[in-house]
């Protein structure tokens, strides 16, 4: 076993030589990675995945392998004085769903397939934590909590970490989310968040001699021309992102139903309710115009919060992610660690490589920039470790 | 007319020779058996321009059968000339790479799978060799574990074919199959006419298969389309019924192949076939033909022969029917 780091220098001159070992087991992780991303994952539907995890927990030994009434799977790594826990976690859940082929396809630098970023390599590191400490002879003081999320996108909203962290005998002590992308992302704040669908459905009894009545697309283009007339701050900068639209099918029909799904986004307190308020009130004009039902219903939500720039736990991710020529990409979070500073337990979000055409069916990953994300990931263990995160 | 049946004689080395992977899931276990025999494992993997799939199959391999279990004592890519990235990036993740023509070179090179496969016997080390085509897109360990678990556990097999007969999900192009055309429409009725023990061999066509070396050293190699298939023939007239084994690898999925390539595999087979009447003396005096054919259906796990009796009755030319002579005034003959 290696010496713990005993100063937050000694561990950063250790990171680079530990991103060199970890390339000796690049096929075992790159097999989890295969692996785990051919197994398709939509939210909900994530159990096949989670006993994958499971599987390779049971292999590494790993103390308390369970699973959820919400289908999270866990396995425990007890450290040597287990005074705290450390929670490492990737979201299992993709954008994908099952009828999209899965096939995994390897060239020599990079890896294709759907989800492959986003987050099956995320997961693959979680499951490969204890080949990778193992490896570098790591053994740690705090226990290690891996720990593989469901119901985390979309309608999941988080489901699945919130249940955990409402419902955990065992505090938890520190986070740290591992997604497959960017390297050099560093989340530590939560940016206030609401996902909204907009419904559009005309009554059979509609009168169609009203003016303008031409169905649910028109309706919903005049709630999108108004919604894009509301003021937007700039600073701190509030954004609507128009997501998808469904409304009819053939090229002549008037269509009696459609949808808007939209995500409002702003790191100011108060100000993503705000908006969500002239959103709906946007729909109630609209509905009484043009005498369709149109409704607003709000999907999932994150409030605003997290730790400082300046918090030990930030700083000291910087540090190690410098020290490995990565450099740090802050933004704020939407995902898993809302729950988490919802908590107010000190948390981040990391990305291991780098990826392109996210969220495609060619997403893809590369396979070197991996080790300077796994040995940054380490660093920050060892640093939750070595009480160099603390205030 | 049809008659079902069931064939005792194949039912039972049905239940005593075919495997499903499953069963062998225990892979330290097998690694333990594996070094009281003191045998040695190698992977072959044939190839010609498999850029696409090679990296992920040598990934898996070298994870899960080399690092964290070492069942596999060595991982080699025999290759014909490809023209891609193959060699590339099979030695990229750690697989030993060759050229089939820089292997015995004494020998000449002769560009075909076949070749591959022979060559491999000399430039590998193995008391098994495991050969696993390169085109899998849902690779997996089992493919080679389900394969040589039964050389290990079982001393009599000592040729063990892969078969892959699960319900089948066709979405995307992707079409699964063991090779089934040619095996239905070709190796089936050949073999049910003049060798129906064979016909219990589920997919006798399926590209990956573990043998021990001292059978593989035995065998004439064609180096095209009838390897396959002679193989079946050799060992069966060689070691009988019992060498050989087979293991259910559920499903594969790989490139769908035109029916014309299928018309060009099954020439070739019938070379190889018709090379082998002759050889055993079946040309010259044809067994009495089978009127039976037989063919598996399978229900979870549990697989069935099925026989049924086709006879092809004939009727002769209509000008010899005396009532057809008379109206057409044909006269009597």
């Amino acid at each position: 076993m290696v010496k713990a780091p005993n100063t937050i220098n000694d561990l950063l001159n250790s990171v680079v030589s530990n991103r060199d070992q970890l390339k000796d087991i690049r096929e075992i992780i790159l097999a989890n990675l295969v692996m785990m991303g051919e197994i398709p994952a939509p939210t909900f539907q994530e159990e096949p995945r989670i006993r994958f995890f499971l599987d390779r927990f049971t292999e590494a030994g790993l103390d308390s392998i369970s699973t959820d009434e919400f289908g999270n799977g866990f396995g425990f790594i007890r450290g040597t004085e287990g005074e705290k826990n450390i929670l490492v976690a990737a979201h299992t859940d993709t954008v994908f769903n099952h009828t999209i082929d899965h096939t995994v396809r390897v060239e020599s630098a990079r890896i294709f397939g759907p989800g492959i970023a986003d987050n099956s390599l995320g997961c693959a590191v979680v499951a490969s934590i204890p080949q990778i400490l193992q490896q570098l002879g790591i053994e740690l003081k705090h226990n290690v909590l891996l720990m593989g999320i469901t119901r985390s996108l979309g309608r999941g909203d988080l489901a699945g970490i919130r249940f955990f962290l409402k419902n955990s005998k065992a505090p938890v002590d520190y986070g740290l989310f591992v997604e497959g992308a960017q390297l050099g992302r560093l989340s530590y704040s939560s940016m206030g968040m609401l996902r909204g669908e907009i419904t559009c459905n005309i009554p059979s009894e509609y009168d169609w001699t009203l003016f303008e009545s031409s169905g649910a697309i028109t309706i919903l283009n005049e709630v999108i021309t108004k919604m894009m007339a509301i003021p937007l701050p700039t600073k701190p900068k509030a954004t609507i992102t128009y997501g998808s639209m469904n409304a009819g099918n053939t090229y002549n029909s008037v269509p009696t139903s459609g949808s808007l799904h939209f995500e409002i986004r702003s790191e100011q307190a108060g100000m993503v309710s705000e908006l969500q308020n002239r959103i709906h009130e946007i729909a109630d004009e609209v509905s009484s115009n043009t005498q369709a039902e149109v409704k607003l219903e709000v999907v999932a939500r994150r409030r605003p919060g997290g730790i400082d720039f300046s918090h030990p736990l930030t700083k000291t991710a910087r540090k190690i992610q410098e020290s490995l020529g990565v450099i740090p990409k802050i933004q704020p979070s939407v995902g898993e660690l809302s729950a988490l500073i919802d908590k107010g337990i000190p948390g981040i979000t990391i990305g291991i490589t780098t990826a392109s055409q996210m969220h495609s069916q060619n997403e893809n990953i590369a396979i070197d920039p991996m080790f300077s994300g796994l040995a940054q990931l380490v660093g920050i263990l060892q640093a939750m470790d070595g009480g160099f995160c603390d205030e | 007319m049809e008659v079902f049946a069931m064939s005792k004689k194949k039912k039972t080395w049905l239940e005593t020779n075919t495997f499903h992977h499953s069963e062998f899931w225990n892979i330290l276990h097998l690694i333990e058996e594996k070094e009281k025999q003191g045998l040695k494992i190698s992977l072959c993997i044939p190839t010609l321009n498999e850029e696409k799939t090679i990296g992920k199959e040598i990934i898996i391999f070298k994870s899960e059968l080399m690092n964290r279990y070492p069942l596999l004592d060595e991982i080699a890519v025999i290759d014909s000339g490809s023209t891609d990235k193959t060699l590339e990036v099979a030695a990229s993740f750690g697989a030993d790479t060759y050229l089939s023509a820089d292997i015995l070179p004494n020998q000449g090179f002769k560009p075909g799978k076949g070749e591959n496969l022979w060559k491999a016997i000399h430039q590998l080390n193995g008391d098994i060799i495991v050969y696993v085509d390169a085109d899998i897109k849902n690779i997996h360990p089992r493919f080679v574990y389900g394969l040589v678990a039964p050389l290990i556990y079982h001393k009599k097999i000592q040729y063990v074919k892969a078969f892959y007969d699960r319900p089948l999900a066709f979405s995307q192009g992707i079409r699964p199959s063991g090779g089934g055309r040619v095996t239905e429409i070709l190796i089936r009725p050949l073999f049910a006419m003049f060798y129906p023990e064979l016909t219990g061999i589920i997919q006798p066509l399926s590209g990956e298969y573990a043998v021990r070396r001292e059978v593989l050293q035995e065998l004439p190699f064609p180096i095209g389309y009838g390897v396959e298939t002679s193989h079946i023939l050799d060992v069966y007239h060689k070691w009988g019924m019992g060498a050989f084994g087979q293991t259910d690898l559920d499903q594969r999925i790989h490139r769908n192949q035109t029916t014309i390539s299928l018309g060009k595999m099954s020439f070739g087979i019938l070379q190889s076939f018709f090379n082998r009447m002759q050889k055993y003396g079946s040309i010259e005096k044809l067994p009495e033909l089978s009127h039976i054919y037989k063919h598996f259906q399978a229900q979870d796990s549990d697989y069935q022969l099925i026989e049924h009796t086709i006879k092809e009755e004939e009727r002769p030319p209509m000008s010899t029917i005396p009532e057809y002579r008379k109206k057409f005034g044909l006269g009597k003959k």
